[in-house]
């Protein structure tokens, strides 16, 4: 309400900032020091029930998180372990109740006026998980994407953006472009609408996409397709990707690098490989081993595990993971284990894992 | 291998001697404006007495309506226009509501995708479970607790929780409670329409491995849909791939994972990425499944086939059999594997 009153008096100057900002964001970002993002103790609370029965959900919890240019990043972790309230906070639809994010050295609790945050979400757009809900069924797709470009690049004119959307179109892989901007969204399957939600994105030029569970609504035979997208897009366009599922062997086929949440924590990252093939906290342990894979042998023994992960409300300090965990000991109850680096890049929260090399909680 | 393949043969053999539930080429069409839409398009098969089949196939494959035709569940525009389903010796199709509903629960229970849904979030579990006993005779208060607490534990479940509203529990308690229910009056047959597809992957072993352990403990048959191949692979005794409301391929589980035979079920197969291994790419299967309102003339599946022959576009293929296993292909019209 107060913005428009107070953006005509410190508008010009703003401007003149934000686009001395781009220029120094340009240079940074072609002497490239790879990180692209990163958060500092990112917490988000929630307040539920009220008066005498008010509690607060810790829904995350102090994590830092680095996300480089030209990687996808995967966020696993079981639904409630808190990825999509991560998602939400760094497309800013979430304030954090603690800690900052950094887009490339620069703080977001800075972003003050319209056009820096407009600025921002055009760096860090967001596709959805549903393709069917988010694109609106009363328009051509050409309107989704054209009032992006129109919003986001106004130096276009009316036929540049026509042919930008048909270049972006043909990237995305849904050719021919001119053809299918003109379609209603009900004209598209599923794996094309989610299509046009990669392409809404990069009509941004964006730095980091936020792909939430992207292609868990789709059929199996589309999904590849759509990863493959994801893949193309981070060699081609150098964009990066912060890829959310909870299918840990699409995380593995596409990601670089993998971070792996349980009940709001970190609970291990490192390069994907490293941390599926020698996962170092048993819960990333739990995880693998729970994976159908049709290619191997089934094994479930008396131990498997049947728990569920807790929901956090006013947790007390100690693992969360510890009342599923075999190995848990007494330290885990009363302190809640830190981030270590154990391998060079690969890091775990958990005190068993720091004294021991070799630890095996599910094989 | 052999061994365990020769395993699988003779139990596929040993349940099928005696089926309990008889699919006859059924036929289901749904009426719209635009004209009828074939979605299950001549389906047979057989379910032996404590059988395990996974149905298989994407989002409109007709994995559901063929579920729903054999529960007698649909209702218009949807109908059953040929065939016929024969469950414990009685026809099923054209039964009136009332025999439908003494078999129903009884003899045949459904659990439903969605259990957030299915399950009545206004009443607690405990008044669901005895409103099911009391829709069936069961009088007896005591009865009627014993048994609600009796199927409560089995699932894993405390019955503590019976005093619990649906939206009380976890997506995966939610989930077996649904199965618990299922199992009240220990039915010969429970059809389970993807019962974890809201779960993750944890969760889903449990549930899958629970689901395993009644079986064998109660000994019923059940008839498994999901979109998910890798998720039937350990658990089911036989498999059946649908592609456009047709069967692609029907066979034993082990032998379906360890050397497809339909095209389209190795595309399946090769959708997956896996966790272990070396990550290859892979590439799907182009295209899309076809519009059941204009179906393609010939094999259904022709359009995205990688070994699309000039016959494919013409001629309708039927179900060969191939060592065992039923498949609509014409590769395999000389009844043997090229």
């Amino acid at each position: 309400m107060s913005e428009p009153t107070v953006q005509p008096t410190t508008g010009q100057p703003v401007k003149l900032r934000k686009s001395s900002r781009r220029q120094a964001r340009a240079a940074s970002a072609r002497d490239s020091t790879a990180l692209l993002l990163r958060t500092d103790g990112l917490t988000r609370h929630f307040k539920i029930g009220g008066g005498l029965h008010r509690r607060t959900l810790h829904a995350v919890d102090d994590v830092n998180l680095n996300i480089g240019t030209g990687e996808i990043v995967a966020l696993v972790g079981e639904s409630g372990s808190g990825k999509s309230t991560i998602a939400r906070l760094l497309a800013r639809t979430y304030r954090p109740t603690a800690g900052e994010i950094y887009l490339q050295g620069r703080r977001l609790s800075e972003i003050r006026s319209r056009t820096d945050l407009l600025a921002y979400r055009s760096d860090v757009p967001m596709v959805f998980q549903d393709p069917f809900s988010s694109i609106n069924p009363v328009f051509r797709v050409s309107h989704g994407i054209e009032r992006c470009l129109k919003l986001h690049r106004p130096e276009l004119n009316g036929a540049e953006r026509r042919a930008e959307a048909i270049r972006i179109f043909d990237v995305v892989g849904l050719t021919p472009g001119a053809d299918v901007l003109e379609r209603f969204p009900h004209e598209l399957s599923g794996g094309q609408r989610q299509r046009v939600g990669f392409a809404q994105a990069l009509a941004m030029r964006p730095k980091l996409i936020l792909a939430d569970e992207p292609v868990s609504m789709l059929d199996v035979s589309i999904r590849i397709g759509l990863l493959n997208l994801m893949t193309k897009l981070r060699d081609e366009e150098g964009v990066s990707i912060l890829y959310i599922t909870h299918d840990i062997a699409s995380a593995r086929y596409i990601a670089d690098r993998i971070i792996v949440m349980y009940a709001g924590h970190i609970a291990e990252s490192g390069p994907v490989e490293d941390v599926l093939t020698r996962p170092r906290h048993p819960y990333t342990q739990l995880l693998v081993s729970a994976v159908p894979d049709p290619r191997a042998e089934l094994n479930v023994g008396a131990d498997t595990d049947r728990g569920e992960p807790p929901r956090v409300i006013d947790p007390t300090p100690g693992c969360r993971f510890r009342w599923r965990c075999p190995l848990a000991i007494d330290v885990c109850h009363q302190v809640t284990p830190p981030l270590l680096e154990l391998l060079p890049d690969h890091s775990a929260a958990c005190h068993v894992a720091t004294a021991n090399e070799e630890l095996k909680a599910f094989v | 291998m052999s061994s365990a393949l020769a395993d699988d043969l003779g139990r596929a053999q040993a349940t099928t001697g005696d089926p309990i539930l008889t699919v006859d080429d059924i036929s289901v069409e749904y009426a719209t404006k635009q004209g009828n839409v074939r979605a299950v398009d001549h389906v047979s098969f057989d379910l032996g007495r404590g059988e395990f089949i996974g149905i298989v196939g994407e989002s409109g494959c007709g994995k559901s309506t063929l579920l729903f035709a054999i529960a007698q569940l649909l209702s218009p525009p949807a109908g059953i226009v040929g065939g016929s389903v024969v469950f414990k010796g009685v026809s099923m199709v054209g039964m009136t509501d009332s025999q439908l509903a003494a078999v129903r629960w009884k003899d045949l229970s459904v659990v439903m995708q969605s259990a957030m849904n299915a399950l009545n979030p206004v009443k607690s579990i405990r008044a669901q479970f005895a409103d099911a006993m009391r829709a069936h005779g069961v009088k007896s208060k005591t009865e009627i607790a014993d048994r609600s607490a009796h199927v409560l534990k089995m699932v894993g479940i405390d019955a503590e929780h019976l005093r619990s509203y649906p939206h009380q529990l976890s997506g995966g308690m939610r989930q077996r409670a649904m199965i618990a229910m299922a199992l009240l009056f220990t039915p010969d047959l429970v059809i389970m329409d993807e019962p974890t597809s809201a779960l993750d992957v944890v969760a889903q072993r449990s549930l899958m491995v629970q689901i395993k352990e009644l079986q064998a403990e109660l000994g019923f048959s059940i008839i498994f849909v999901t979109h998910d191949m890798s998720l039937v692979r350990h658990f089911s005794d036989r498999v059946m791939v649908m592609y456009a409301g047709q069967v692609a391929e029907l066979g034993v589980t082990s032998r379906v994972f360890g050397a497809p035979l339909h095209p389209y079920t190795i595309g399946l197969m090769d959708a997956f990425p896996s966790i272990k291994g070396p990550r290859v790419p892979l590439t799907g299967i182009p295209g899309q499944p076809p519009n059941l309102l204009a179906a393609p003339e010939g094999c259904m599946f022709a359009p995205r086939c990688p070994k699309v022959m000039e016959a494919c576009k013409t001629v309708d293929p039927p179900l060969y059999l191939v060592e065992g296993t039923e498949v609509r292909c014409l590769l395999y019209e000389d009844g043997i594997a090229p």
